[in-house]
């Protein structure tokens, strides 16, 4: 695969490279629609009145909440892929994680942020987990395409959300959504803690949660025996078995995990903004996940730093509005990336490797 | 239920499964070559677009700066939609066999695309949040009515079905339903289908044989390109929405995806699964719920149903179902 490709050209020069094609074409298509991209940048950064771009006062915000949900479902995207699963349904495993989120807080009037954030994540994990776990079984056990079941399980969730909020958890009136949660379960917002954050951005303390869920699949992959087979299983499962490790265990574990990682973004969506469940609180950020993982090489660290730059697109992209592009752009704009940094990537990969090899032949 | 309510459940069941029908035989082709395709959704939404667009220009007025035909308007957006998705099915050939890139991240790539750009071109072009002109007249597909539809109509039983049941649907639900057999024909009765299939069981043997397992391929693809084409022009042109509207296809592209799985990859069973979706979907469309006496069945369990049966079919409780063994693998030739 990589002869003679240095490891820093794998992680950084190819993904810089896909990344600065699909922006390009991104570029274009601004052009098509008869929009400057340079204008269009600068309103995605500093924002149409100042401060509302993706790095302005009140922008930035938005910026670090839209990026813990992507840490989430980035990392459970990244999770599963070391095990070579392809965990397509973070979308139903985060939705459901909402029910988790809403089932918890609206059982108890917790007395404290603190606890109720503690047993908001436990419920969220557990019901991303939960709706993991079948296609994962039947993946282990009866050899079902994971892909197909988990995309499966994103359109049977998202009509059984529809079915409890329009049905047995349903608030009194007719708007699908639930009570709203007590006070004593609101999570403080990045403003609360570090009062330079505006008052109405909804960034709040799960940010640190997903950092250090980064640095806990950090740990598992790298640096626990469970890791090291997850890791072995996704390289050949046949040398695996081989080993004595079990499939059906591995993948059980690594969608499990995979699920609970991407349940745990209704912490940040229902209990942190929101304060009850409402229809469609995961809004793509379980597809984005994946574009967040492929940027990010499946390592935490890169994880991060990609679900930041998506949350730069999503925050800035929603300014582009005021400049009369709609706010699809950034959708436009992140199938560019899945794309190039996906699919095409061999596009970049062969000529780079082709390089080297020229240039390893002129060194020598 | 009178036997009227029946044939009106009937009748939208078949209209309702005719663009799945379309999506699921371009599917069946991709898959059959070894091209896992999840952008059929994505390839229906980016083509119901063109076909809206092409056929609301090509009835504009000449002073408006149309092309002010006054017929065949709808035949114009339908090869707008096939051209369109034609576009999007070679990107999709391109990453997964001239690249071998990975085929699922290739299809996500490209239903997100569709879902961007053709809101974002839509509001270019028309300034109407991404919807395209109301169409109307020869700018859609209108039904057709078969001869002696009238004359046969008091017949009891038979004529109302003849009438409303199989009478009076637009071209493109006869097309459908008439790819259904020539797709069969055409896999199983043809030189060209048996290596289309053998490109997707065992490609090293088709290639030993001397053949391009490469150009099978994308002429798989190419083909689901142009039903994908056709299911969206049916979405824009062939329903009552009468017109482009954003994200239009509202999964039905994976509906699609659940009966080819459903269907187990044959035509013919493709016709029944596409057929019992789109009836699960006129009776989710016409009753909220359903009563049974002991308990309540919601509209939701009827919308999750197709994707809940694909699961257990899956499973392989009920049957197996068995991909084409190359599915998903890009062919790498030996050197």
């Amino acid at each position: 695969m990589n002869k003679g490709l240095p490891k820093w050209a794998d992680i950084i020069l190819i993904p810089l490279l896909s990344l600065t094609l699909a922006f390009l074409v991104s570029g274009l298509i601004v052009m098509f629609i008869g929009e400057n991209p340079i204008e269009a940048v600068k309103v995605m950064l500093v924002g149409e009145f100042g401060d509302s771009g993706a790095f302005g006062r009140f922008g930035i915000g938005y910026t670090l909440y839209y990026t813990t949900s992507f840490i989430f479902t980035g990392l459970a995207v990244a999770v599963a892929f070391h095990a070579r699963m392809f965990n397509i349904g973070g979308e139903g495993q985060a939705g459901m994680g909402g029910v988790g989120v809403a089932t918890v807080l609206l059982s108890v009037a917790w007395p404290h942020w603190t606890i109720a954030i503690v047993a908001a994540s436990l419920g969220a994990m557990a019901f991303g987990a939960a709706w993991a776990a079948i296609p994962a079984y039947l993946q282990a056990k009866r050899g079902s395409h994971i892909v197909i079941t988990t995309i499966m399980f994103n359109w049977i969730g998202s009509a059984l959300i529809v079915y409890l909020l329009v049905g047995p958890m349903q608030a009194p009136g007719m708007v699908p959504e639930t009570v709203g949660f007590s006070a004593g379960s609101s999570i403080p917002t990045l403003h609360e803690i570090f009062p330079a954050f505006d008052k109405h951005a909804p960034a709040n303390v799960s940010l640190f949660l997903a950092l250090f869920a980064a640095v806990g699949v950090w740990v598992l992959i790298w640096k626990t025996r469970l890791g090291y087979e997850i890791r072995a299983f996704g390289h050949s499962e046949k040398a695996a078995i081989y080993a004595g490790i079990k499939p059906v265990k591995i993948i059980m574990v690594a969608m499990l995990v995979s699920g609970a990682l991407a349940g745990m973004m209704a912490v940040n969506t229902v209990q942190g903004e929101a304060e009850r469940l409402i229809l469609d609180t995961v809004q793509g950020a379980g597809f984005v996940g994946i574009a967040v993982a492929l940027m990010g090489r499946s390592h935490p660290v890169g994880v991060v730093l990609a679900a930041f730059l998506f949350g730069v697109l999503y925050q800035g992209g929603s300014e582009l509005q005021y400049i009369g592009i709609p706010r699809e752009m950034v959708v436009v704009i992140q199938a560019l990336v899945i794309m190039f940094v996906g699919s095409l990537e061999n596009m970049v990969r062969i000529p780079v490797e082709r390089a080297f090899v020229l240039f390893n032949k002129g060194a020598a | 239920m009178d036997f009227n309510t029946i044939l009106q459940l009937f009748d939208s069941a078949v209209r309702l499964s005719t663009p799945l029908l379309l999506a699921c035989l371009a599917g069946l082709y991709s898959e059959r070559s070894g091209i896992f395709d999840i952008g059929l959704e994505g390839k229906m939404l980016a083509g119901a677009f063109a076909a809206g667009a092409m056929s609301a220009y090509a009835g504009m007025p000449v002073t408006e700066g149309g092309l002010g035909m006054t017929w065949g308007m709808a035949w114009m957006g339908a090869l707008a939609a096939v051209a369109v998705s034609i576009v999007l099915a070679l990107i999709h050939g391109f990453a997964s066999i001239t690249l071998r890139g990975n085929q699922l991240i290739s299809g996500v790539a490209i239903n997100f695309f569709a879902a961007g750009s053709t809101v974002l071109i839509g509001q270019y072009w028309f300034q109407s949040g991404g919807q395209t002109p109301p169409l109307r007249g020869a700018q859609r597909f209108e039904a057709i009515t078969l001869p002696f539809a009238k004359t046969l109509e008091g017949v009891p039983i038979l004529g109302p079905t003849y009438h409303d049941l199989i009478s009076g649907h637009n071209a493109l639900v006869y097309m459908a339903l008439l790819a259904v057999p020539l797709t069969w024909w055409l896999l199983f009765r043809t030189r060209f289908g048996l290596r289309l299939r053998a490109v997707g069981e065992s490609p090293e043997a088709v290639d030993t044989a001397g053949i391009s397992v490469v150009r099978q391929r994308y002429v798989a693809v190419l083909i689901a390109g142009v039903l994908c084409g056709l299911a969206g022009a049916y979405l824009s042109l062939g329903t009552s929405a009468a017109g482009f509207v954003k994200d239009m296809s509202a999964g039905k592209g994976f509906i699609a995806l659940a009966a080819l799985i459903f269907a187990k990859w044959q035509p013919k069973s493709a016709l029944f699964a596409c057929l019992l979706f789109g009836f699960l979907e006129a009776i989710g469309n016409r009753y909220q719920s359903i009563d049974l006496g002991a308990f309540v069945v919601p509209v939701q369990f009827m919308q999750a149903l197709p994707y809940i049966l694909t699961v257990v079919i899956l499973a392989g409780f009920i049957g197996k179902a068995i991909p084409p063994a190359a599915g998903g693998e890009p062919y790498v030739k030996e050197r």
